[in-house]
């Protein structure tokens, strides 16, 4: 037990370690949902009429609609950030090492997944503060309720990322990745416009929307930051995230050897 | 007690075959050169020894332990030196090694005190504070092996580990890894140079996913130059237009 608590420990701080030194990833994981709330929800705020829809029980701007989704949007960037780092450490050898270790490899990819997670949970309430510094505020609560969906939502995200890092193969195909996984798990969900507005337009879309387990995500944040529990969002999200942690746990499993590098 | 035992080996990459059934064992204080020319299987050999792949035919025990059956128990009792150096080149000696304590389950003081006798098995105790990134290839090897050997393992497993080091560094390498075997590790080293084998080591040529011969390096040669036979038995000066 206190060998796997080490374990957990020396990787989670190895993440930090990363992260402080990766100064620019820090500022651009910042930048990315800071342009979306300040530029694009402004112009977009005539445009987009919000409804009276729970969590809400009054009309919110679009600023504050958008802010969960944003939330998702740095955890949902953070957790292919992992894994892009997860393929360059197979390519550079490091991971080799992590997957030596005595422990078993379920734990040691789990915490690298914590690791990560904790590392863009920071970002995120980076991300709120600055939000609040602009007058977009959540009830007090919902900051402290909010933590364990961002853990949740994280872990689910970060499991995403592990379970595609061990499917590529070369840093190359990563860009891949931002096309095909990334964008359309971004937008076809609810972070920047309710389901509802998409059924308007078209209901295979809103299924879609519904299927995806970032709308879940999503709205689980977007719950908890009003200090509220959404059971059937938490539901999907735990479910998607131990789907994919074990396609993760199948990709690198040395029998079936999808790390696999000719020798 | 046999430090690794492997046995029946195969492993193949889709169609091609990387390994045909091999076998060997390697004692506890014994120094073995695994010589093989490139593509000859030995990082194929090593990713199976150090369970980054699982082999479908044949069986591997380290120290005793199955690497199948009792992962933790093997792993535990192995050391490994990638081809590829693992260090983190930002952060100083001491953190690498403290790092690697830690993920074989080992901290604290423990770990503090197995470091330094590490560091001063491979005289790197007063780089101990550097960072990798400004040591010399050389050095960056010695403490990747001093972090091999943090927690005491019985078997160094060691994958072509100068590669990219001028001649005195792989001089001196060769000459810190023999001492540790002379003083009771099982050391299995993947080189495809012929000048890091001693006469007194024992010796597995391998060639296109075979074992060519096994036994000791001085046998072998039969008062010839090793790299002669070599180059004969992996058919590489034919290839090469080489004239024995």
């Amino acid at each position: 037990m206190r060998g796997a608590v080490l374990v957990l420990r020396a990787i989670a701080a190895r993440e930090a370690l990363r992260f402080v030194r990766q100064r620019e990833r820090f500022v651009a994981a910042l930048v990315r949902p800071l342009v979306w709330l300040l530029v694009f929800a402004a112009g977009f705020r005539a445009a987009l009429g919000m409804s009276i829809i729970p969590p809400y029980q009054t009309y919110v701007t679009y600023e504050t609609y958008i802010i969960p989704g944003l939330c998702g949007m740095i955890l949902l960037f953070n957790g292919m950030q992992s894994s892009l780092s997860l393929v360059y450490d197979r390519e550079m050898g490091s991971m080799r090492l992590l997957l030596t270790s005595p422990m078993p490899r379920w734990w040691l990819l789990v915490c690298k997944l914590i690791g990560s997670t904790l590392i863009s949970i920071l970002q995120v309430y980076t991300f709120l503060v600055i939000a609040a510094l602009f007058g977009i505020t959540m009830p007090l609560a919902g900051y402290v309720a909010v933590l364990p969906a961002l853990f949740l939502a994280g872990l689910m995200l970060g499991g995403l990322g592990l379970a595609l890092s061990s499917f590529i193969q070369q840093l190359e195909n990563f860009a891949g990745v931002m096309n095909f996984v990334i964008f359309p798990m971004f937008f076809l969900s609810s972070a920047l416009y309710p389901l509802w507005r998409m059924a308007e337009s078209s209901e295979i879309l809103h299924d879609i929307c519904a299927f995806n387990p970032f709308t879940h995500a999503v709205e689980m944040i977007r719950f908890a930051l009003y200090a509220q529990v959404n059971f059937g969002a938490m539901a999907v999200t735990c479910a998607a995230g131990m789907v994919f942690l074990a396609l993760a746990l199948w990709g690198y499993d040395p029998a079936r050897g999808m790390i696999r590098r000719k020798g | 007690m046999s430090g690794i035992e492997a046995r029946d080996l195969s492993f193949s990459y889709g169609t091609k075959q990387a390994l045909s059934a091999v076998s060997f064992d390697v004692a506890a204080g014994e120094f073995c050169a695994l010589l093989g020319p490139n593509g000859a299987g030995k990082s194929t050999l090593f990713s199976l020894l150090t369970r980054l792949f699982t082999a479908p035919q044949g069986s591997i025990k380290i120290a005793g332990a199955d690497l199948a059956t009792r992962p933790r128990a093997a792993l535990a009792q192995m050391g490994v030196v990638f081809q590829q150096t693992t260090l983190d080149l930002d952060l100083s000696v001491r953190r690498n090694l403290s790092y690697f304590a830690a993920l074989q389950g080992i901290g604290g003081k423990d770990a503090a005190r197995r470091i330094d006798a590490a560091l001063d098995q491979l005289n790197m105790r007063e780089r101990a504070d550097e960072k990798a990134r400004n040591l010399n290839g050389g050095h960056r090897r010695r403490a990747e092996i001093a972090r091999a050997l943090i927690h005491d393992p019985k078997v160094l497993l060691l994958d072509e580990p100068t590669v990219g080091l001028d001649v005195a560094a792989r001089q001196g390498l060769v000459a810190h890894v023999h001492a540790l075997a002379e003083a009771g590790l099982c050391v299995l080293w993947a080189t495809h140079l012929t000048d890091e084998v001693r006469a007194e080591d024992r010796l597995i040529m391998l060639d296109q996913g075979r074992i060519l011969k096994n036994g000791m390096a001085g046998d072998i040669a039969a008062g010839r130059p090793l790299t002669q036979v070599f180059l004969e038995l992996t058919g590489a000066a034919q290839d090469a237009g080489v004239a024995l």
